[in-house]
């Protein structure tokens, strides 16, 4: 049963992108970081940034901001964590955001056919109407049943150089 | 009275990996992937130029064991900017040679993590993994990545590496397709 089956009244964190607020349900943060260095490497998935490191953990970031209010942030204030999960695996993605957060209990109306598919839900909160992010919709790639990490191999005869 | 033995623990497992540069970027692969390395000099006129193929990274093939051996330029492969190579990577057990610009060091890792599941093009084919090395990110490269299964069939074919099983099944397929 998803967050959105289970009760009308939800914990959400509430994140600033630009002048815009959104929401994101609180069991899919794992926490708030300062900006840290990002970690480039060739790809091909244009929506990830990079990487970050975080308690030994590689974190791709996902600047959500083109799809949501059209253009990049200029200025990153915070990484918003937040975890995507698939059956039992789960795994990390830092939303860059440009203002505080702000944690919330606030009812919630399901989203309707004719809304975006990033939209899983709205809700009402200090007088305005705030959409709440579908993470799925938004953050690419599908978590696999893959395993964190791959067995190292065990020989490694040394190359020959000439 | 027997001494107390202290209880065993297994060696942490590592692996042995050369990090190199292709296009100013640092990539990681296994030494134990890695046969020889050799400077691009010392293959000049032993290489066959392949031209008409679609497939662009490869410009060269080099003849070993009567099997051609396909070069793959390691910048354009990783879709980065073309840059002078100097060192060639000839991979084991396989029929891919890699161009590189150069080996920057050779290092051990101990940990190697999953590509982050938000990566999901032809990166998963690339890299084995990324492993952090002095507080640095580096994604270490998959050798069987290099040249898929289709791609080395459409080599053979315009190289006319027939004696390879490679080779042949991509005739057949061929002739199949072409009445």
């Amino acid at each position: 049963m998803s967050w959105l089956e289970q009760s009308d009244t939800l914990s959400c964190v509430l994140l600033r992108l630009g002048e815009r607020r959104f929401a994101l349900a609180a069991d899919q943060v794992a926490e708030l970081v300062a900006p840290s260095r990002i970690f480039r490497f060739a790809h091909c998935t244009p929506e990830i940034d990079g990487v970050i490191l975080r308690r030994g953990r590689v974190v791709p970031v996902c600047d959500v901001a083109e799809k949501l209010i059209g253009k990049k942030l200029i200025a990153r204030r915070f990484y918003l964590i937040a975890t995507r999960r698939q059956g039992t695996s789960f795994d990390w993605i830092a939303l860059p955001v440009s203002g505080d957060c702000e944690l919330i209990q606030a009812d919630l109306t399901p989203p309707s056919a004719t809304d975006s598919a990033h939209v899983g839900g709205w809700l009402s909160h200090a007088g305005e109407v705030i959409e709440v992010l579908n993470l799925a919709a938004i953050t690419p790639g599908m978590i696999s049943q893959e395993s964190e990490s791959e067995t190292l191999q065990d020989a490694t005869p040394e190359a020959q150089t000439c | 009275m027997q001494p107390a033995h202290a209880p065993k623990h297994a060696a942490p497992r590592t692996e042995q990996i050369i990090l190199f540069r292709c296009s100013s970027e640092i990539f990681a692969i296994s030494s134990s992937s890695v046969q020889e390395v050799r400077s691009v000099d010392s293959l000049a006129g032993a290489e066959t130029d392949i031209t008409g193929s679609s497939v662009a990274k490869v410009r060269h093939a080099i003849r070993r064991n009567d099997k051609n051996i396909y070069v793959v330029n390691g910048a354009i492969h990783f879709g980065l900017r073309p840059s002078p190579a100097s060192l060639i990577f000839l991979l084991r057990n396989l029929r891919v040679a890699l161009l590189i610009d150069g080996i920057e060091k050779m290092s051990t890792m101990s940990r190697l993590q999953a590509l982050p599941p938000a990566y999901c093009h032809e990166e998963r084919h690339w890299y084995r993994g990324l492993t952090v090395l002095d507080q640095n990110v580096v994604p270490v490269v998959n050798p069987h990545g290099f040249l898929l299964q289709e791609e080395l069939m459409l080599l053979d074919l315009v190289t006319g590496d027939a004696d390879t099983p490679m080779a042949a099944a991509a005739t057949t397929s061929q002739s199949g397709l072409v009445p």
